[in-house]
């Protein structure tokens, strides 16, 4: 075990693992976190914190960690290259190792323009590669990237993001191969809507044989209207969703139970594709769905290692 | 070359406003290639803020001059006499060259009329884009002659990211994604490996982050006995 946590167990048990995320409230008040955490305690294997996504400043990753950690659920830290050099992404590891976070997700990170501080001074010393291979090599060999060598090691599963969706898709498998080889342990995908296309993309990965060497976690994202999906379609870069999905929505009576239907009939879907360890589910401000969709989909009870 | 952009008039008559006499020196170099602060623009600036003053009641002078380089002490010195006797010196060259007036003549004002913007080349007609940042280390031997430094909006160096978009870059998509560009020349190029082994984190210290940087060459250096020589001919 390379750190322990309970992802870790379900995925190298061979389980199939779920994963779910929880957005920062942009405030200082833990509530909504506490809240969300009772809500969807024993859902998920572990929860993603997301770093300031999209650049909106929101109550810090770690801190979330810490907050949901107290209220008994597991954590996967983000960590984006964007607001941090590797002074402190490599500071903020150990603090994140230190407070008991275990799972960490490196990410290069969504550009400032896309936020609430535009006109932020951006860092990216690392990409997320980089970022990867410096912390697989702070926990394998205890080193840092400047040579120092670390009594103490972060104790860590390293995680990164892959999107088959985004252009040159030929690259997108030796992307992963990439992130494999800079020690990522598992990977979490976009939102998959074009499944044609994420099977294709997995065909490359196991013809590379990236598959036995990281847990490919399917991302999926409920959608709570045709609205929602005409705006992943058109105004999200490197994202694609088919115009049967759009119409799919557009036409359904109830649009919110359609769409989670549709995110159910995905996820049943992805655990017949070979390759695919577990699921991440990304039900943005709408958290609360993520017990039943899981249920649903015929994933609890989740796995106890206790 | 250097790519800049006039100031709006309105912001620079109101930087200019509390002087009289107003030098507004141009530069014959990058800045006149990129239509900021050569001859012309130097003249049309003139005349705008003649035009201004004149609706709003202000009376100022001005005079416009050009220099070849204005980041060269030698050119600089060639309208020493209107630089010193001017109020306000209005720099219509890039911050290298409104900063080497400033050091020569220290007690003289020297506003900048250009906001000096990157490191860039003429596209094509009207279109300058950025193509280096000066990081002190070039790597584009290594990604098939393309710098993902100043063309990636993230500097990545395993590129690209999830928001490429149909080879356009998501922060702004009328701008080529770096990486794709880099990937479709180095597949051009069969040259792809280049690329398929993680690029570990990038020295930075040859970069502005390792503090202003000054190089200096000894022997390209003048000797004292040259120095001297050289100031007796002037």
């Amino acid at each position: 075990m390379k750190a322990g946590s309970n992802l870790e167990k379900v995925l190298e048990a061979g389980q199939f693992a779920v994963t779910a995320e929880i957005g920062p409230p942009q405030s200082a008040n833990p509530e909504p976190l506490i809240h969300h955490a009772k809500m969807m305690r024993g859902s998920a294997d572990a929860f993603n914190l997301t770093d300031n996504q999209t650049a909106v400043v929101r109550l810090s990753s770690i801190a979330s960690a810490v907050i949901i950690m107290r209220e008994g659920i597991e954590p996967v830290i983000q960590m984006t290259c964007r607001d941090r050099n590797r002074i402190a992404l490599q500071s903020d590891l150990f603090g994140a190792s230190a407070l008991g976070v275990k799972n960490v997700l490196c990410l290069t990170g969504d550009h400032q323009i896309f936020g609430n501080e535009k006109g932020a001074k951006n860092v990216f010393d690392f990409d997320s590669i980089s970022e990867l291979q410096v912390f697989d090599a702070l926990r394998r060999e205890g080193k840092q990237l400047g040579g120092e060598v670390v009594k103490d090691p972060p104790r860590v599963y390293l995680g990164c993001a892959e999107n088959p969706f985004a252009t040159p898709y030929e690259w997108r498998a030796t992307r992963l191969a990439k992130k494999v080889a800079a020690g990522a342990d598992f990977c979490q995908t976009q939102a998959i809507f074009d499944m044609g296309m994420f099977e294709k993309w997995m065909d490359e990965v196991r013809a590379r044989g990236l598959d036995k060497k990281i847990h490919i976690l399917a991302g999926v994202i409920p959608m709570k209207s045709a609205g929602a999906a005409r705006y992943m379609k058109n105004k999200v870069p490197g994202m694609i969703v088919p115009n049967d999905i759009v119409d799919r929505m557009k036409n359904a009576k109830d649009q919110k139970a359609e769409g989670i239907k549709l995110c159910i009939e995905q996820i049943n879907h992805l655990k017949t594709v070979k390759g695919v360890h577990g699921v991440h589910i990304m039900a943005v401000a709408w958290e609360e769905m993520v017990p039943r969709i899981v249920e649903e989909s015929g994933l609890m009870p989740r796995p106890s290692f206790k | 070359m250097i790519v800049a952009k006039r100031k709006p008039v309105g912001e620079i008559a109101e930087m200019a406003a509390p002087y009289k006499k107003v030098a507004v020196v141009g530069c014959r170099s990058c800045v006149a290639i990129c239509l900021a602060g050569g001859e012309k623009e130097v003249k049309m600036l003139v005349s705008a803020l003649k035009v201004k003053n004149k609706k709003e009641g202000r009376k100022q002078e001005f005079e416009g001059l050009v220099v070849e380089r204005q980041c060269e002490k030698e050119w600089v010195k060639e309208v020493e006499e209107t630089i010193l006797g001017a109020d306000l010196v209005l720099s219509m060259a890039c911050s290298l060259g409104a900063q080497t007036i400033g050091d020569m003549y220290p007690e003289k004002l020297v506003f900048p009329g250009l906001n000096t913007s990157f490191f860039g080349v003429p596209e094509e007609q009207g279109v300058w884009t950025e193509k280096c940042v000066g990081c002190g280390n070039c790597i584009i031997h290594t990604t098939g002659g393309i710098c993902p430094i100043a063309r990636c909006a993230k500097s990545m160096l395993n590129g690209p990211c999830g928001g490429s978009s149909n080879g356009h870059c998501e922060v702004n998509l009328e701008i080529d994604c770096a990486w794709h560009a880099i990937h479709e020349r180095l597949k051009l190029q069969k040259r792809l490996d280049l690329i398929e082994k993680v690029t570990p984190p990038k020295d930075w210290s040859t970069s502005h982050s390792g503090g202003r940087r000054v190089y200096t060459r000894d022997d390209a250096r003048l000797t004292q006995h040259q120095k001297k020589g050289k100031e007796a001919v002037q």
